[in-house]
């Protein structure tokens, strides 16, 4: 179609826009990985091989498998529930899933330390099993369950509710059980949707600090997540080791911005996502 | 599970929806209802409800005694104050990029389309630090500013709103974006043989479709601004009174093991959170029924 709107209007909006994103976006990304190698690569290199580096990123990996895997398996489940079947209740629980989104990352950490902390009922009982959640690594691990929580079934819901049941009712009629019809039908019109989710919730989990800043004990090496353990060395006015620890990440945010670039086109092509 | 007589599988004969039962002949109602609801209610309600259980413990006349603290006070309104200013301009700025994502084609386009999304990618803290460095009288941005007499903008209000600008730019572009896509150009050409002028249309065919869309983005980014932590952390300078955020003032009143206090805070915030939810939940649904009103 022709542009009604004059050139000088689009020149100015596109101007905008690219200033803007330049600006908030470009700039900060370019300055982390500039400042990480402002003392040289020998302290850029001894930044990210230090002990203390490594086993921060070690528990953050750890912690974004064990995040995205539980809410893999709950986005899956949540999605075929909420888009398969109507029950009452079904927006509320809709609702309910979507909360973690409008929690501030300081209250969910807030939460998981009333929930099992020492002014908890529980507190007791956990003491006696042995158990350590608050200022140990399942709290970590909890919280970042919490905050990401949404991000799969997200995803997945959209597309399952487009899609419509007419191929599952039919497979259902003829006699397919659950597990075929979900591997055998359902599945292949959602691995894109669900690959972006899982993507999605990784870069979270990763990046995760309010929720983790709350329920870690702040041990280096310990349980300082990548993110914590970046912050304790920019506390300490280490700038250049701190912004040569997030460079890693800087990367790591790329790698997902290309491949989440690369699942859109190839679900966009499928006309999946 | 139950699978009752059946018409469509949206819908019982009836219309009504029944307690737990499905009306659909898709197996795995039980099962997919059961893990569903027993995940939500260990990771998010039962967690949640600690919160209520806690101010439970506080006395009414206690939790307002908290509240009414000047500090905190100042630290709801620090917040609310600083996440609006910067919700309006991702208002703004992503009706725009929307508007060139969507209608335009230039050079860097995907490139520009691309890079919307890197505060989700981006770890916050890692943008907290970067916008603190170069925002501060010593920074490339803030020592510029410094220099021309506006004042470096870290370690003050202006230093918290630029850091919720970053971590809140995508969601209103994202979600303007779909919907100014699916448009039917149709309306707008009949507006344009018509006599309307491009501003006009723009107001008066294009803007109440994308309206919906743009308040929930707003929305979005609203609540993530209100809640936001880690980006803020460093930027802000925490005094109080002045550049101290609600989440900022509940993780100090955490470090003194003030559980009190924090709750009550943090239940002041989950009330605004869900009032925000609701009213996004409102503007979604009355727009479902525009369409399905045509």
């Amino acid at each position: 179609m022709q542009q009604h709107s004059s050139p000088w209007v689009r020149r100015l909006l596109i101007g905008l826009t690219a200033v803007f994103l330049i600006l908030f976006l470009a700039v900060p990304l370019i300055f982390v990985l500039v400042q990480s190698f402002s003392r040289g690569l020998g302290v850029y290199l001894s930044a990210i091989t230090d002990t203390f580096a490594l086993q921060a990123l070690a528990l953050t990996l750890v912690t974004v498998l064990i995040a995205v895997a539980v809410n893999t398996i709950f986005g899956l489940f949540a999605a075929w529930n909420l888009t398969r079947y109507r029950y009452f209740g079904y927006k509320i629980v809709n609702t309910f899933i979507d909360l973690p989104l409008s929690v501030s990352p300081v209250i969910a950490g807030l939460i998981f330390l009333l929930t099992f902390g020492r002014a908890s009922p529980i507190y007791p009982l956990l003491t006696a099993a042995g158990v350590r959640v608050v200022y140990a690594i399942p709290g970590i691990v909890l919280a970042t369950i919490f905050v990401t929580f949404p991000y799969v079934s997200r995803e997945l819901i959209p597309v399952l509710d487009a899609r419509g049941t007419d191929e599952e009712e039919a497979a259902a009629l003829m006699g397919a059980s659950g597990p075929v019809i979900f591997r055998r039908i359902t599945f292949p019109h959602i691995k894109w949707a669900l690959l972006y989710g899982v993507v999605l919730c990784s870069a979270r989990a990763l990046g995760e600090f309010g929720a983790v800043a709350v329920l870690s004990g702040r041990l280096r090496g310990r349980t300082l997540t990548l993110p914590l353990y970046i912050e304790s060395l920019y506390q300490e006015y280490s700038y250049a080791p701190a912004f040569a620890v997030s460079s890693i990440l800087v990367v790591l945010a790329i790698v997902i911005l290309v491949a989440r670039a690369a699942v859109e086109h190839k679900g966009d092509k499928r006309g999946e996502l | 599970m139950a699978v009752t007589k059946r018409r469509s599988p949206i819908e019982s004969p009836d219309g009504t929806k029944k307690f737990l039962t499905a009306t659909s002949v898709i197996p795995g109602f039980g099962l997919s209802t059961g893990v569903t609801l027993t995940m939500l209610s260990l990771v998010v309600l039962i967690p949640l409800a600690s919160i209520l259980w806690s101010s439970s413990e506080l006395t009414v006349a206690d939790f307002f005694a908290t509240i009414a603290r000047r500090r905190v006070l100042m630290s709801f309104w620090v917040s609310i104050e600083t996440a609006l200013i910067a919700s309006l301009i991702n208002m703004v700025m992503g009706l725009i990029m929307a508007w060139v994502l969507v209608r335009y084609e230039f050079p860097g386009k995907r490139l520009l389309d691309g890079m919307i999304e890197l505060p989700f990618a981006l770890p916050t803290v890692v943008a907290g630090m970067a916008l603190t460095s170069l925002t501060a009288n010593t920074g490339l941005i803030g020592g510029a500013l410094e220099a021309v007499g506006i004042g470096a903008p870290a370690y003050t209000r202006a230093g918290i709103v630029i850091a919720m600008i970053f971590v809140g730019i995508p969601f209103v572009a994202r979600s303007i974006q779909p919907v100014l896509e699916k448009l039917d150009r149709r309306a707008e050409e009949a507006a344009f043989i018509l006599g309307a002028s491009p501003w006009q249309i723009f107001r008066r065919v294009i803007f109440p479709e994308i309206r919906p869309a743009m308040l929930v983005g707003f929305g979005l980014a609203f609540a993530r601004s209100l809640g936001e932590y880690g980006s803020v952390v460093f930027i802000a300078g925490n005094k109080p009174f002045q550049t101290e955020i609600a989440p900022l003032l509940i993780m100090s009143e955490l470090q003194e093991y003030d559980y009190a206090s924090a709750t009550a805070i943090a239940l002041v915030m989950l009330i605004l959170a869900f009032l925000i939810l609701f009213a996004m939940n409102l503007i979604q649904s009355q727009a479902a029924k525009r369409v399905g009103e045509r």
